[in-house]
């Protein structure tokens, strides 16, 4: 069984769709939806859910106001300004530390599971789906994210799935890396505009660290060939090979309004394109 | 006043928004602050292409270990409390791994025999730059680092300084709706959510709304590429968002992005509408700018 991750480094390149296409082109795959900050790939795969967990990280405080005498110890140590003046949480602000639980000399905080979100294993027409919803404002996505892959990695063992396609989280931070740790391959989702360069370029150089089999797709071909062109040098100067590329075009949207993958909406283009690049991504996963 | 561009994902246009009212104030002849808050992925200074200082090292508190003055194996009890991980008894001592650390300061004030001082730990850059009438600041976290919130909270503490000279302060949020975005949020006094007319990014809009409900922050929505997927009017009515005005869909300004340019100066039609954004979010925020 291998794991392909698809990142973009910057939001909007049009990743989510181009998972959802490779899971309509590749046979016997789990899916997961990683991205669980902006959780998408449901609107596209039209799952329906077998199992719903609630997911817990970390701590949060709960402050009895009958044992509290207003000392403000923990007001004067908490970094996070996470305690307010009449001595509530400020759940926005906490961490989670317990620093408030240790200062109390009345025994008035108590620190208690923090619910962050929940996960949920699905059924889709394409195979199998792992997917998450962050809590409104919670933290921790990375923990979640890592909840998610190894729930889809699971299952992938257990039905004897082939390939695991992990819809990726943005950015360089912690849940990209819990979107990266133990994939076998990363796909990279590039449009040739100059912020989006800027982020590839960020999140290229995180993939030296993992040292993983890496291939690009450029999104939106047409809008600025000079970029396109960009991208491909920096590609080959970076050892990641350019697998395909998506003309910039509406039908990514009708599909996403119809609830369909680019595949489904257009067989003949989309769908050979997609055929095409996931034959590729076959080829360097192995 | 200070003003937040969020959205619940990336790639809807914040980033364009955020900018282009920037310079529409400074036409205006007043004075902005921008912040760059998405300290992951900051992009905005491709568009406003101000004078850049070099930089300083943004840092938190860690832990710093006396191994004479800890009591050893019997003790432990920095690393029972520590709950990020932070701190592993290994061959005889305490190890800290200061990537987990959050900077609570927790081990220090448990420790029993005054062991542990506080170091810090570089977690990225604050830059701060200059055009005429807009100050610039933007931070840059170190790659794969997990440790947002300082340097979000660095970058708007000189905001803050900067906004006593300033008319009006920018906030471009981070993608998302979860911590980072929320430390953005902090302090401001309207939100300006951006969306685009597709099933993804209505989606992602209903989140932030939840966000900014829960935070108790008046906002209004912005749709980018107007026109050039469903009708994303009619879903502001249905939910009850105020829409504060449109950006609208062309292959030209797909194009003008592309370039790291501002849609501003593209097309009076552009600056027309980033015109009625500025003057709608005035008058729903309640006071002259
Ligand atoms: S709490 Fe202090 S004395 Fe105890 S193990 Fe930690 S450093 Fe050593
Ligand atoms: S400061 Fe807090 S997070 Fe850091 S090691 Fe000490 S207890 Fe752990």
């Amino acid at each position: 069984m291998k794991q392909l991750v698809v990142i973009s480094g910057k939001g909007g390149t049009g990743k989510t769709s181009i998972t959802a296409a490779l899971a309509a082109v590749a046979e016997n795959a789990v899916l997961a939806d990683c991205d669980v900050d902006a959780a998408d790939l449901h609107l596209v795969l039209d799952p329906e859910i077998d199992k719903e967990e609630d997911f817990y990280s970390g701590e949060t405080p709960v402050f009895d106001a009958d044992l509290c005498t207003q000392c403000g110890l923990c007001l004067d140590n908490c970094r996070f300004n996470a305690v307010s003046t009449d001595f509530q949480p400020i759940k926005e602000n906490c961490e989670g530390c317990g620093v408030c639980e240790f200062i109390c000399p009345s025994g008035a905080v108590s620190m208690h599971p923090r619910w962050c979100g929940v996960k949920r294993v699905s059924r889709t027409r394409f195979g199998p789906m792992v997917h998450a919803e962050l809590g409104i404002g919670e933290e921790n996505s990375g923990k979640l994210v890592t909840d998610v892959r190894r729930t889809s990695a699971e299952i992938a063992e257990r039905d004897g799935a082939e390939f695991v396609i992990v819809d990726g989280s943005p950015g360089v931070g912690c849940p990209v890396i819990a979107s990266l740790t133990g994939a076998d391959a990363c796909l990279l989702v590039a449009e040739p505009t100059v912020s989006a360069i800027h982020d590839l370029e960020r999140v290229a150089e995180l993939l030296k660290h993992f040292r993983l089999p890496s291939a690009c797709v450029i999104n939106k071909r047409g809008v600025n060939p000079e970029l396109e062109e960009c991208i491909i040098g920096f590609c080959e100067a970076s050892g990641i090979p350019v697998v395909g590329s998506y003309p910039y075009d509406a039908a990514f949207n009708r599909a996403q309004s119809e609830r369909m993958t680019v595949v489904e909406y257009d067989p003949e283009g989309f769908g050979l394109t997609t055929r095409n690049i996931w034959e590729e991504i076959k080829q360097f996963m192995v | 006043m200070r003003i937040a561009v969020a959205s619940g994902k990336g790639g809807t246009g914040k980033t364009t928004v955020a900018t282009n009212l920037a310079l529409h104030h400074m036409r205006q002849g007043r004075k902005v602050a921008f912040v760059d808050c998405d300290v992951e992925e900051p992009n905005a200074h491709l568009f406003l292409k101000p004078e850049m200082d070099d930089g300083t090292e943004v840092h938190m508190p860690v832990p710093v270990f006396d191994d004479d003055a800890c009591l050893g194996e019997e003790c432990r009890k920095c690393v029972e409390l520590c709950r990020f991980k932070a701190l592993i008894w290994m061959a005889g001592s305490v190890m800290p791994f200061t990537e987990m650390c959050h900077g609570c300061g927790l081990c220090k004030l448990a420790c029993p025999a005054d062991a542990i001082s506080e170091g810090t730990r570089a977690v990225g850059h604050a830059y701060r730059g200059q055009l005429p009438g807009l100050t610039f600041h933007k931070g840059l976290m170190r790659i794969g680092e997990a440790m947002a919130p300082p340097l979000i909270r660095e970058l708007k503490e000189r905001a803050t300084e900067d906004a006593s000279n300033a008319d009006i302060v920018l906030l471009d949020c981070p993608p998302g709706a979860s911590c980072p975005v929320v430390q953005s949020l902090e302090n401001v006094d309207f939100a300006v959510l951006v969306t685009e007319p597709t099933p993804f990014g209505l989606h992602d809009l209903g989140i932030a709304v939840k966000l900014l409900r829960k935070l108790d922050i008046p906002f209004g929505a912005v749709i980018n590429r107007d026109g050039m997927g469903i009708d994303a009017h009619a879903h502001l009515r249905e939910n009850g968002i105020d829409l504060l005005g449109t950006v609208p869909h062309s292959i030209e300004a797909a194009e003008t992005y592309s370039r790291g340019e501002m849609l501003y100066d593209a097309s009076p039609e552009l600056e027309q509408a980033f015109t009625a954004i500025a003057e709608r979010i005035e008058s729903k925020a309640g006071g002259a700018v």
